[in-house]
């Protein structure tokens, strides 16, 4: 009989998918807003079921909370057994939850975000395609379903980033992702090839309960590690495959809210903490991700020092989080990277969710906080809400981006060894990421206000001609660009009510894990991670305040540095970036890890496919085999062709030179 | 005998000098008086093999029917021999070659390889040989198909004639007067078929074709 | 008859040169004539020495369709000549590949 939490497993799956063939098929008869609401409605039935799944499972003892339950056997040949399995645990329970609740906020904000734009269903269609692919990913039982997640997540992260497919910056940025997710794909497939010859079994249970009879830090096993993490780093936007994730913002801003801050992003995290036995069993590897975790989050601080695209500071500032994710599970405090994903989720999808309110009131032609200032009063709700998440993320104490940001660091702290050093370079960049969340808080809603938030004041929505925001360059409203309206926070319900939830969230879902008075988080998740050697690490409560104060500190100082800057003296930004002008050149061009790549890669590739071109191309295949064979065939028929003149009497010459022929043959042949 | 020999000879020298004066010829009237008077010596021939029905058919059809055909034609086309124009030398001058050689081959083959079925007397033949009574009942008997297929043949000539000689020129002027028409009026669905038919039955006149054809390109992208 | 057969060879023969050499399609036409004609009277020539009434039979048919061959050959020039083609067997190579 399969267990209940496995049915609605299947439940959470199907209605996403439902969503999505439903509203691609009828989207001729979905006038209005009636897509944006099957698409909403779809995620939220899915939230209910993995409510349902949640409560089912906990209704199983401890022990025995890892359920499988298998549609149909996929492949059944010799040496590979896999099923189409979902695995009902509590951290996939987990992930289908916060997953399901935040797309289900996001889904209710584009309802009017995207209102009046021609390729609405297309766009509710992708989304919810989008949130089946990872619920498929994190609720896949074995690494093939895992991959075929892990594509489809990739794919409908191509196709929601180019969504406004006549914007040439936006193409070229979903193809940009999509190359670097290859990457990380080609990594992921070639590790799921060695754990399969390694351990024998492409099923999570059985590889991870082999994995004791391979030697510990054997050269195998973390290689397949090391792959695992290429594939994690690429789809989570870490070093050095992050180039993508910043240039994703070209995609409308639910999709940023939803794939590139809560969702997709962490899939890289929840890989790691799923194949736990095989890092913990190869330690090197775990060490690698941790540092890779750690440079990259000290990385994104400094970058979103000092850009100027609001989506953009937003994104690294992503980028950062998840290295904070990313080295809290490679430390092995599993509870405490996934409890900072999911308060993340809620204030990153807030604060995107903020912006993309802010940017909205600008017509959507801008997105620079150079032109931004002094919305605080035509938009008190927005203000509010944003402060609200950039506090979270800055760790501002007692809300959620607090408990969770220091519990990965003093976990960290307490490993000892190089993990001392990650976890003061973590602190460092706390430091940092408190002061340019409030950077953007202070410049875009303090100040002088600009014009679009002066006529916002009077009443008026601000309209600007379509531009691409980027670029300038002149646009229609027609499909494939943003359409015509403009909706901000303050006048769509549909947008406040996410907004608002989220707010709450943010502020009060660090109370599900203080130290030493809640642990909600780490006993649910326990029961995943109980074949964990470091389940009992702990810090002592102690060492876990004194961390938290140190955080709190930070977070204080930063957002009173960033106070002193952007709203005492202005001057001392100005002043900072003369005098460091090498430096803030290097930052704001993201440490030319493009123009890098742009060396390394692009343009040797571009030099390969011209030569191709040119030489491969023009002269073997064109000149040897396609040439060569017709020439061949050219010369062999040559004398055929020359018989045929046109002149009647050659033929008629061949014809009596033929009887002659052939009469000679019988005048011999009769002899 | 003697008197037949004789006659083969002679009937035989004037159908080789008309063959030669086919050929040689240069006005190609000369050359069609040439083949009648070749189509008389075979005639005589003809009869010396017993074969009167087919003779008479000769003179009659042959040199009577085809014959003033061909001087109709010549009359009409006319046509003086002079070379337009670079002319096959190479043909010219191997033509002949393998003309000799197919000569030569079969030469060899009736005198001196001694072919059992070419003897020099033949056998007796009976009485009504070569008589219309004889053709005719052949004709009715043995090969009726053959018969009857000639016929269908003829049949299918007669109406070939009249076709190339005949409707042509109708078509030619109802495609003209529709191509010129096209430059006036828009293009309407049965116009446009009509002119389809027009353009592919009339291929006189290629120079008012072209304005059409151009509009109807211009139109139709 | 012997001769008759070799007779016959000649003239066929001729026309063959006769054939490949002349360029007026009418004159091509009148020794395409002459081939038949010999043809005819190797025909007969068998039949005389078989006794065989066949041959002359044969000989007729072959007479017919050489008229059929000559409607339509000099049909063509005639349309040739109406559309101004000129009347060379030279000038016809359109079909040259």
């Amino acid at each position: 009989m399969t267990p209940h939490a496995v049915s609605w497993a299947w439940v959470v799956l199907a209605l996403p998918l439902a969503g999505t063939v439903g509203i691609a098929l009828g989207w001729r008869t979905l006038g209005g807003r009636l897509a944006g609401w099957i698409g909403s409605g779809t995620i939220g039935l899915s939230f209910l079921a993995g409510l349902a799944m949640y409560t089912t499972l906990e209704e199983v003892p401890p022990p025995g909370r890892h359920l499988v339950g298998s549609a149909w056997e996929y492949v059944g040949t010799s040496g590979v057994h896999v099923d189409l399995a979902v695995l009902v645990d509590p951290l996939s329970t987990f992930m289908v939850l916060v997953v399901t609740s935040v797309s289900f906020l996001i889904h209710v904000y584009s309802v009017a975000y995207l209102d009046s734009d021609r390729g609405y269903a297309r766009f509710f269609s992708y989304l919810n395609f989008f949130v089946f692919s990872m619920l498929l990913l994190v609720l896949a039982a074995n690494f093939v379903v895992l991959i075929v997640g892990w594509a489809f997540v990739g794919a409908a992260s191509y196709l929601l980033i180019s969504f406004w497919y006549r914007r040439d910056t936006a193409t070229r940025a979903g193809i940009k992702a999509f190359v670097i997710n290859v990457i990380g794909d080609v990594g992921l497939v070639v590790a799921a090839f060695l754990i399969l010859s390694q351990l024998g079994s492409l099923d999570y249970a059985a590889a991870f309960a082999a994995v004791k009879s391979v030697p510990r830090d054997d050269g195998v096993l973390i290689a397949a590690c090391l792959l695992l993490l290429v594939g994690a780093f690429a789809k989570s936007g870490q070093l050095p495959l992050h180039t993508w994730l910043p240039d994703a913002m070209e995609g409308p801003t639910p999709v940023s809210a939803l794939i590139h801050a809560a969702t997709m992003v962490t899939a890289g995290v929840y890989l790691i903490a799923r194949c736990y036995p095989l890092f913990e069993h190869a330690p090197t590897a775990a060490a690698i991700g941790a540092l890779v975790g750690t440079l990259t989050l000290l990385f994104a601080a400094t970058v979103a020092l000092v850009v100027t695209d609001l989506k953009r500071i937003i994104a690294y500032s992503t980028i950062s989080q998840i290295g904070y994710m990313v080295l809290g599970v490679s430390a092995f405090a599993y509870s405490a990277g996934l409890f900072h994903l999911m308060t993340h989720a809620f204030f990153k999808a807030l604060l995107f969710m903020g912006a993309g309110s802010v940017v909205s009131a600008l017509g959507m032609t801008n997105e620079s906080i150079d032109r931004m200032s002094g919305f605080r009063k035509a938009m008190p709700f927005t203000f509010a809400t944003f402060t609200i998440g950039a506090a979270a993320l800055a760790g501002f104490p007692l809300l959620s981006g607090f408990f969770s940001k220091d519990e990965v660091l003093s976990y960290t702290l307490h490993r000892g060894g190089l993990y001392t050093l990650l976890a003061v370079l973590g602190y460092a960049a706390a430091l940092l990421t408190a002061f340019y969340a409030f950077r953007m808080v202070f410049r875009v809603f303090f100040g002088e206000p600009v014009e679009g938030a002066s006529s916002l004041e009077r009443g008026d929505l601000y309209h600007a001609e379509p531009r691409n925001p980027l670029t300038g360059e002149e646009e229609d409203t027609d499909v494939g660009f943003p359409g015509p309206e403009h909706h901000i926070a303050e006048r769509a319900f549909s947008m406040k009510a996410p907004m608002a939830i989220l707010a709450l969230l943010a502020v009060v879902g660090g109370l599900m894990a203080v130290p030493g008075l809640t642990a909600e988080v780490e006993h649910f998740l326990e029961p995943s991670f109980a074949a964990s050697e470091h389940l009992h690490e702990k810090p002592p409560v102690s060492e876990q305040l004194t961390g938290l104060a140190i955080g709190g500190v930070l977070a204080l100082l930063g957002i009173g540095a960033a106070y002193l800057v952007y709203l005492r003296r202005p001057s001392l930004a100005r002043s900072a970036r003369e005098r460091l002008s090498l430096v803030h050149r290097f930052l704001v061009n993201k440490w030319y890890f493009d123009e890098l790549y742009d060396r390394a890669f692009v343009r040797p590739g571009r030099a390969l496919g011209r030569f191709g071109r040119a030489t491969v191309e023009r002269v073997l295949v064109q000149g040897a085999l396609v040439g060569g064979a017709t020439g061949v065939v050219r010369a062999g028929t040559a004398f055929a062709r020359a018989i045929q003149t046109g002149y009647l009497r050659a033929y008629a010459l061949l014809l009596l030179a033929g009887v002659c022929a052939l009469a000679l043959y019988f005048l011999i042949a009769s002899r | 005998m003697l008197s037949e020999q004789i006659l083969f000879f002679v009937a035989a020298a004037g159908a080789l000098a008309g063959a030669v004066g086919v050929v040689a010829l240069r006005n190609p009237f000369f050359s069609v008086l040439a083949l009648v008077g070749h189509l008389l010596a075979l005639a005589v021939l003809f009869l010396l093999l017993r074969a009167e029905f087919v003779a008479a058919a000769q003179v009659v059809v042959y040199a009577g029917a085809v014959m003033v055909l061909y001087v109709f034609v010549v009359a009409y086309v006319g046509g003086s021999e002079e070379p337009l124009g670079p002319s096959l030398g190479a043909i010219r001058a191997v033509g002949p070659l393998f003309a000799v050689a197919l000569l030569a081959e079969i030469a060899i083959a009736t005198v001196a390889t001694g072919l059992k079925a070419v003897g020099s007397r033949g056998s007796e033949v009976a009485a009504g040989f070569g008589s219309p009574q004889a053709i005719g009942a052949l004709l009715m008997e043995k090969f009726l198909i053959a018969f009857e297929a000639a016929s269908f043949l003829l049949l299918l000539a007669a109406v070939a004639a009249v076709v190339l000689a005949g409707r042509r020129r109708g078509l030619e002027e109802a495609g003209g007067e529709r191509v010129l028409q096209l430059g006036r009026r828009p293009e309407t669905g049965p116009q446009a078929t009509d002119r389809s038919a027009g353009e592919q039955g009339g291929y006189g006149g290629r120079a008012i074709d072209k304005p059409a054809s151009a509009a109807r390109g211009g139109q139709s992208t | 008859m012997t001769w008759f057969v070799v007779l016959s060879a000649f003239i066929f023969c001729i026309g063959a040169a006769g054939v490949l050499t002349r360029r007026n399609p009418l004159v091509i036409l009148l020794c395409l004539e002459l081939m038949l004609n010999a043809g005819n009277l190797a025909l007969l020539a068998f039949a005389r020495g078989h006794g065989d009434g066949a041959g002359q039979v044969f000989a007729l048919v072959v007479m017919v369709i050489a008229a059929c061959e000559v409607v339509i050959g000099l049909g063509l020039i005639v349309a040739m000549y109406r559309h101004k083609l000129p009347i060379d067997a030279d000038e016809m190579s359109e079909l040259r590949g």
